[in-house]
This record gives C-alpha cells, structure tokens and sequence, in this order.
C-alpha cells in the first residue's frame, strides 16, 4: 500500500471493436469482454500483450442484478501490475461460458471449481466435473440464493451469538437436528449414489495386446484421501502401465471447509482469523494478503514500524514453512523423519517467536487493516537477532551439507517430475514451482508490495525444474529471508503499529480488490468484493498450492508410481488451501 | 463385583519373598501394557495434524509416553486421532477406518472442529462433530490445542484405559463381535443410515 498500483494505459477497447468494454461500475476497473469473443481475446492478450501468466478465475453471483460474472486475473512473468477483464452472463441455467482451457490449461481445476460452486458451464472444458463437493450434491453452494442448512441470517453477527443470555444453538433450528437439508420429497431408500464413475471415466484408459499375445489391461490405483505421504486428505487416482504412470487426476475437497462462504457472511475483519487456518503453516502470510487486500479498498497507509513488523513475521512465516516442505519432502524421498525432526527444531524456535508476539502458535491472526495487532514485545527483537543472525544461518547450512548430496536425495530428485518453464508459465504456476522451472517470478520483485522494494535480496531460480531443483530452491529461499530480516531488523523504526484507533467494524467502500503477496507456496491473492456494507459481497481465495496442482498429473506422466508422492512433496500443498 | 474391587489383588506378599514376588491382577496389567503401548491411526486431517507432528517431533517427544508408533494402516492401529475438521466427503471414509480398526479402539476428537464443527461449523461441508458418526473418547479443546494440550489428552486416555476391567469391557462380551457403524451415503447431503427412517418422516 506504498504506491499506488500504476493505472493500466493500454487501450483494449480497439482491441475487438464493440465487443470489449471498460468496467465502468465505480470502484471496480478492468474489460468486461463479449462471452462470445473471450477465447479470441484472451488469445491476444496472451500473444500480442505478452500476459502470460493467468493467475486466477473466479466467479461471482450478482444476485440483485440478476447476471452472473466470470473475473480473470492475468499479469505478464516479466512483472507489472494486474489486467483484469470479465465475462457477464444472465443468471438463467443454463449458464454457459467458453473455457480458456485451450488458451491457459492453468485454468483447469478453477473452472471446475467455478462449476461446482456457482454451476456456470464452461463449454470446451475437457473435463468438467464437480472438484469440491461429490457429485450428486443438491446445488451450487456460492450462489447467493442457496442456503445451508444451518443458514441463520445473511450476515454477522447473527442474533443467536448475540451476548444476551439466549445463545440459540444452531441445531436446535435444524429438523434433523444435525447440519443436513434434503430437497423436497427426497427419498433416501431411492437414493442411488454417483459414486466414482466420472472419476474413472475421466482417466484415459488402454487396452492392447503384446506381440505375444498377452492382453494388457490398465490398472487404476487409488491414493487416498487417508494415506500417510499425502500430506494430509487428499487423493491421487492413477492409470498405471505396469510401474509407469500413465494418467493421473488429483481429487480433492476431502477439507473443504466453506471458507468463501462462510467468508461471505463474516464481517472484514472476522476473516482474518480464517485465513490463518487457510494455509495452517503460513498463517501471517496469509493475513498478509487479506489485510493488504482490504487496505487497497479503504485506501489507506500503513506505519512504517508496521511495514516492518509485517516483513519480518512474513519471512519467518517463509523460513518455518519451508522447514516443513523440506521435511516433507525428505520423507517422501525416503529419509524417513530424521531430517523432518532437525527442521521442525528451527521451527519451534521461531513459533516461540509468534507465540510472544501473537499469542498462538499456528494460528496468529495478527494483522489489522492499518497495521498488526499490537507491537513487538519486550525482548522479543533480541530472540529475533540470535536467530536470524547466529543460529539460522549455521542450520540452513547444515541441512545444505548435509542433504544436496545425499545419495537417495539426488538419484530421486535430479530429472524427475520435470516441469518446462513454458508449461509451468502454462499452468499457472507460481511459488517455487514456478521458480524451479527457470521463470524467475516472484511477486516480491515482479510487483512490490508494502517496503519489498527496499530490501536487497536475490529471486532464486534454478533452471531444470525437476525434484532436485524445487528442493534447492526452498533452501536458498530460507537464506535469502534470512537476508530480509536481517536487513529489516536493522531498519526497524519506532513509532505507531497500527492506523487510528483499532475498532472492530471497519468501513470499506464499494468496489473491487485484488491483492497478492508471494506466500511461501506461490502467489496467494484475495479477490474482494465490498457493497459498502460490513461483510464482504464476494470473497475469493486464489490459492497457490490449489492451482499449482494443476500440472501435477502432467509432470507424473511417464514416471514411476513411487514417484507420485515425491512429485506432490515437491509440490508443497497444504490440505487447508487447497480445499478451502 | 465393580472395577474398583477387580483391581485390588487382597493377597498380603510374605516377607521373605518380597523382593521377588509382585501380585497384581489381571487387569492391572493388561491396562498397564495397553494404556502404555497406544499405537495411534497415521492420520491428519487439518491444521491439529501439524501440532500432532510437533507433539511426536523431538522437542515435545511423544514417545515419553508410549505413543509414538503411527500406523498407516487402521488394522494395526488402537487409537484413530481425529485432528482436524471433519468434512461431509470425508465422512464415509472415516466410519470405513473406524470400522476397520480392531478391538479395543479408541477415538480422540482433537480441537475443536471435531469435538463440535469449531470455527467451520456453520459450513455446508462441514460435520457437527465427529461424535455424530463415531464415539468418542476424549475431547481435545483448542484450536488448533498446542502439544501439551495433546499430551496432557492422551494422559487422559491412559487414564481411562486404566480403568477399564476386562470383565466389563466391549469387545470381551458375548454378542456381536463389534460396534460396526453403517457407512455414510453422499446423496444430495450427507445421509446417516441410523437416520433414515427419521428423513423419510421429514420429507414425506
């Protein structure tokens, strides 16, 4: 919120004469593009604009003026501001819009998710099916005219929480007492389950018969959703010709917790501590973007001492959750627990610091629109400085020595789940994904947010995108944070933390927001919507580790199965983001 | 007899044989070796999972305790540690777990998305509570409850298990070999098929 994004000069209006229009809705900015025409457009836009990277696609629901509308979000991988356009169809089923799949294949499990929550089609999409949710669920939950069935009022706080002494529980207004709702005249006996036939039907299958006669079948294998190298719930269908993989679909929405609608309801600031339970291992980054978000719509500064203390929780955030990646990925690579534990000893250290500054491990909800929740306390900046320039350094080091050559580390990493730069651009990956491929993007650098600008630090690319390379380039990333503390730490004026007195309903004028932070995992964006009225209109998460899955079963292909989970380690999900 | 008298051998040990002669009763020891040897489900669910990690990890060393070996596998395992939200997609999966773990089983609903739905509760995803589908044994307030919260819950378990007589127990009575839940069905809502009849009444 240092300076002002610079305002978009290119003129797209002559682009496809009569069919692309400037949003002209106060607030909101960007095209909003002909639905017939969007493949055409986006095409140039890609081709002749050089935006190519498609970070993220969302849906909104305007109830009230009876259309739905499809955001993009597009930026170009040599940096600069965002290019946002937009596609508006009435809300009448069905809903159709052409999928940019052919254009941007990073758009892939979006669109899907767009399907499944607001039921817009996107005709050409190879594969639309419901992501989230099962198929077989009753509606499309993001649209704003269906209702849970715990639904109580349109926004909070609601009546029941409120303190006088009646406190309603939630069930005793259900009729099954429990969170379910069935459509009318539902018979459950009749009930007939989808059960997994889209899935499987999605998997390219073969059949075919050797020189020797012998008939050869595929074979499906499942990972999942309970298995100990998925990092949590999630799920890996795999078509395998003998050990090689030969077609791989991640499914998910096993944590699908309703972030964006229950986002909806809360007010500004009560999304603050969901987001920390986002991406659980990152959560002051995850405050980071939400917060900046915000503060782009009410337009306004934040105090020097904040900028700084928001750094230097943010790169620590980097440094912790790295640990964990890397620790993961050692076990997926097959050096069971051993280095995981060195790791999570770094990570202790530094979530002492959290739990002094914030008052929670994991779950810090720091941020405040305007600043953080309260300053630095007493001592805390000398445990900071022990660790960020004596002890840190030395262990970084340390794991260098002792895992880049590791035998088993580099026979599984080097050349393996190899991801171009031109594919990795393709899919939308971001984060150290990207970075790995030789794509040196980095949101810190290709657009500064809050004081980046003013540190020295390097954007670390390695140039063949394989295991190896991921594993290297999370190293170093911890090294060059360290970097950024150190110089923070120095910088660190006195002063404020916080714009005006805090208060517990801001007021956020009318418009559209889209803002982003480079989370440990890739670039993390908040798409906000505000009517003026205290809880957000619309509020969209673009979550890295989700998208950055879309390449997955690209880069497995022709691997072996025993690869599946190293490639998904490398990948570095967090179960939280990626389901919401 | 109650569990207390079972557990209170009433045999005096002569003095001559003191030093190497221990009475104790069956259920003592029993208890002792389970309660000391819980071998818990490989299983995480949300952000509780990462404090279980630190929990088993070297600063707060779970193993003190005798709980440290995670099974992947429900067969092998006595404890099904449920950390983190429950989500309706999950569900079935989880009754097939639980339902797959041998006798004597127990379920620990740790934070407090699965004591109650937790922060998500009002989620259309999102189960009230593990204990809707699975007994539970031990609730785990927090979110997400720090590794001491965790360790001081299995001390709980332990204690339970410690009190437990195999005269009394589940899976020593005649009957049925176990308590097997109906797997959960995804329709156009999750549907528990204890509550069928209940639905058909309501949208009759």
């Amino acid at each position: 919120m240092t300076t002002p994004a610079p305002v978009e000069t290119l003129d797209l209006s002559t682009l496809l004469p009569g069919f692309v229009t400037t949003d002209t809705r106060p607030g909101y900015s960007g095209w909003v593009v002909d639905k017939n025409h969007l493949v055409e457009f986006a095409s140039k836009l890609r081709d002749e604009f050089g935006y190519d990277l498609l970070t993220s696609v969302t849906g909104v629901d305007y109830l009230p003026d009876d259309k739905m509308e499809v955001v993009y979000h597009a930026f170009k991988t040599t940096g600069g501001p965002v290019l946002n356009y937009k596609v508006q169809v009435p809300r009448q089923d069905p809903i159709e819009v052409p999928s940019l799949v052919s254009v941007y294949p990073g758009v892939e499990l979006q669109e899907r998710e767009i399907w499944d929550l607001f039921g817009i089609i996107f005709t050409g999409h190879p594969d639309l099916r419901r992501i989230l949710m099962w198929e077989g669920f009753e509606g499309h939950p993001l649209r704003k005219d269906w209702k849970e069935a715990y639904f109580e009022e349109e926004s909070k706080p609601f009546k029941s929480r409120w303190p006088d002494g009646k406190i309603v529980q939630a069930e005793n207004n259900n009729k099954f007492s429990d969170n379910i709702a069935y459509p009318a005249g539902f018979d459950p006996e009749k009930w007939i389950p989808e059960g997994e036939d889209a899935l499987y039907g999605s998997l390219a299958k073969y059949e075919y018969t050797s020189q020797d006669g012998i008939k050869n079948d595929h074979i499906v294998v499942n990972l999942g959703p309970q298995h100990p190298s998925t990092h949590g719930v999630f799920r890996v269908s795999a078509v395998l010709d003998g050990e090689i993989i030969a077609n791989l679909k991640p499914v998910m929405g096993y944590l699908h917790r309703n972030h964006e609608k229950i986002g909806e309801r809360n007010t500004f600031l009560q999304n603050m501590p969901y987001t920390d339970r986002l991406d659980y291992l990152s959560s002051l980054s995850n405050n980071f973007g939400y917060a900046l978000t915000v503060e782009k719509l009410m337009n306004i500064e934040v105090p020097e001492r904040a900028e700084y203390i928001r750094v230097i929780m943010a790169e620590l955030t980097r440094i912790t959750n790295h640990c964990m990646a890397l620790g993961a990925l050692f076990n997926d690579l097959g050096t069971f627990f051993t280095p995981l534990i060195y790791l999570l000893e770094e990570r202790e250290l530094i979530l002492d610091i959290f739990e002094a500054v914030t008052g929670s491990r994991m779950m810090c909800n720091y941020f405040r629109f305007g600043g953080v929740a309260r300053d630095f306390p007493e001592g805390i900046l000398e445990k900071i400085k022990g660790l960020v320039f004596e002890r840190l350094p030395k262990k970084i080091d340390e794991i260098d020595r002792f895992m880049s050559d590791n035998e088993i580390i580099r026979s599984r990493g080097i050349g393996q789940g190899i991801l171009t730069a031109e594919d990795a651009i393709r899919f939308s990956a971001t984060g150290p994904l990207l970075r790995a491929s030789g794509v040196p993007y980095d949101v810190r650098r290709a657009d500064p947010y809050s004081i980046y600008d003013r540190f020295d630090f390097d954007i670390v690319v390695r140039q063949n995108g394989d295991i190896y390379d991921r594993y290297m380039v999370r190293l170093e990333e911890m090294r060059q944070s360290v970097r950024i503390i150190q110089q923070a730490i120095k910088g660190l004026p006195v002063g404020e933390f916080q714009t005006g007195k805090p208060q517990y309903q801001v007021r956020v004028p009318a418009g559209e927001s889209y803002g982003r932070v480079e989370s440990p995992k890739g670039e993390l964006a908040f798409y906000v919507i505000s009517t003026g009225k205290p809880s957000p209109w619309r509020y969209h998460v673009r979550a890295p580790s989700f998208i950055n899955l879309t390449p997955y079963g690209h880069m497995c292909v022709g691997q072996k199965i025993a690869d599946i989970v190293a490639i998904l380690g490398s990948i570095d999900i967090v179960l939280g983001e990626v389901d919401r | 007899m109650d569990v207390k008298d079972i557990n209170t051998p009433g045999y005096e040990i002569p003095e001559e044989i003191e030093g190497q002669v221990a009475i104790t009763t069956l259920d003592k020891i029993y208890n002792w070796g389970r309660s000391a040897s819980v071998w818990p489900l490989m299983f995480a669910l949300a952000c509780c999972g990462i404090e279980y990690i630190c929990a088993q990890a070297s600063r707060f060393d779970l193993s003190r305790f005798g709980m440290e070996v995670t099974r992947p596998s429900p067969r092998q395992s006595d404890l099904m540690l449920v950390s983190g939200t429950v989500t309706k997609k999950m569900m079935p999966t989880i009754v097939r777990l639980y339902n797959q773990m041998p006798e004597p089983k127990y379920v620990i609903a740790m934070g407090s998305c699965a004591s109650g739905g937790g922060p998500f509760k009002e989620g259309y995803n999102v189960v009230s509570g593990i204990d809707r589908y699975i007994p539970v044994d031990v609730y785990i307030p927090g979110c997400p409850p720090t590794p001491q919260a965790l360790i001081n819950g299995l001390i709980k378990l332990q204690e339970k298990i410690s009190k437990q007589s195999i005269k009394t127990v589940r899976w020593y009575q005649k009957g049925e070999d176990q308590a097997s839940i109906p797997v959960p069905i995804l329709g156009p809502d999750l549907i528990d098929p204890r509550k069928i009849p209940l639905i058909k009444n309501h949208e009759a």
